[in-house]
């Protein structure tokens, strides 16, 4: 399945948010993830599903002003 | 009549009168020891996507959120849409509802889109988030904010990483005594006495990032941002001596030898 994540064409075996998560090693915590410009809340993760071709974006916080 | 005792913004009080941000310090290990002297209890971040090369976590590794409050910021945004969407992810990244609203208008001066500011700012706070947002100094505009749901107001004293202090003190002034709000000077201190000088002109709290990460010794720094912070404050309360053109002995003329 080919997903856009940050931008960038990957593919994926991940079924779920908490799956891609788990997949590119994105620590849990303080980030958050949007599916096709809709945020998935934390609680959604492992049950929320994703499709091919899903854009998602995950951030999360970095030194700023 | 606002509280002059004590800093309370969206329901949290605050000892610090100084907030700091967490950008451009040379490594994350300064950027810990300068939150440490500054003495601050609140801290802005940035949201950005994560590095999947390199993994997540990081900043946050750096940052005790027991001790300091998070505030994400919508920086880099020039829509209300784009401030709308970083704020909502600022959100559920940090689970609060603290956000330091940004909708930049010119990328030269970074001078904040007010238009697009007022309309973003009325949209969150119906949302519920507790919205401080980046403001020109102008007291109608001030206005205008709180008017629309904003917890505090924090006007430039010069532009974002310029170092130029305030540069209209007047017009800072003015916002303090007609508008009934908590202000912030956020942007353009360079150096203790910029910071002093706000709260000398009676501002709530002073939030600085360039002003310290930049400095050649930034912990160094850090700590003399939290002592101006505090002088020119205890200043304000203390009440100044009005200027006057010309002398007024301060020893007495009785009992000189004649």
């Amino acid at each position: 399945m080919k997903l856009t994540v940050n931008g960038e064409e990957i593919d994926s075996r991940a079924k779920t948010v908490q799956e891609l998560l788990l997949e590119l090693g994105v620590k849990p915590g303080a980030v958050a993830v949007e599916v096709n410009l809709k945020i998935i809340k934390r609680a959604e993760h492992p049950a929320y599903p994703l499709s091919d071709g899903d854009t998602v974006e995950i951030v999360s916080f970095v030194g700023g002003g | 009549m606002k509280n002059r005792e004590k800093l309370v913004v969206g329901g949290v009080e605050f000892t610090s009168r100084l907030w700091v941000g967490t950008g451009k310090y040379r490594t994350n290990e300064e950027m810990a020891a300068a939150l440490e002297a500054s003495g601050t209890e609140m801290v802005t971040v940035a949201v950005r996507r994560v590095d999947l090369k390199r993994g997540s976590g990081g900043l946050l590794d750096y940052i005790d959120t027991k001790r300091y409050r998070i505030l994400p910021n919508t920086a880099g945004c020039y829509s209300v849409e784009d401030a709308l969407r970083y704020a909502r992810l600022g959100r559920e990244a940090g689970l609060s509802d603290f956000i330091k609203l940004e909708v930049i208008g010119d990328e030269r001066t970074l001078f904040p889109d007010v238009m697009g500011l007022l309309t973003a700012t009325e949209i969150l706070a119906k949302e519920g988030f507790i919205v401080l947002p980046y403001t020109n100094d102008d007291p109608v505009m001030a206005k205008r904010l709180m008017d629309a749901g904003a917890a505090c107001v924090m006007p430039l004293g010069a532009p974002i990483g310029s170092g130029l202090g305030i540069r209209n003190p007047y017009n800072i002034k003015i916002i303090l005594e007609t508008v009934d709000a908590t202000v912030v000077v956020d942007a353009g201190v360079g150096t203790a006495s910029d910071a002093a000088l706000a709260m000398e002109l009676g501002c709530d709290a002073v939030l600085i990032n360039t002003g310290i990460a930049g400095a050649a010794d930034a912990v160094s720094m850090a700590a003399a941002m939290k002592h101006a912070v505090m002088a020119g404050r205890l200043a304000y309360q203390a009440g100044r001596i009005s200027k006057k053109l010309y002398a007024t002995a301060s020893s007495p003329l009785e009992g000189m030898l004649l």
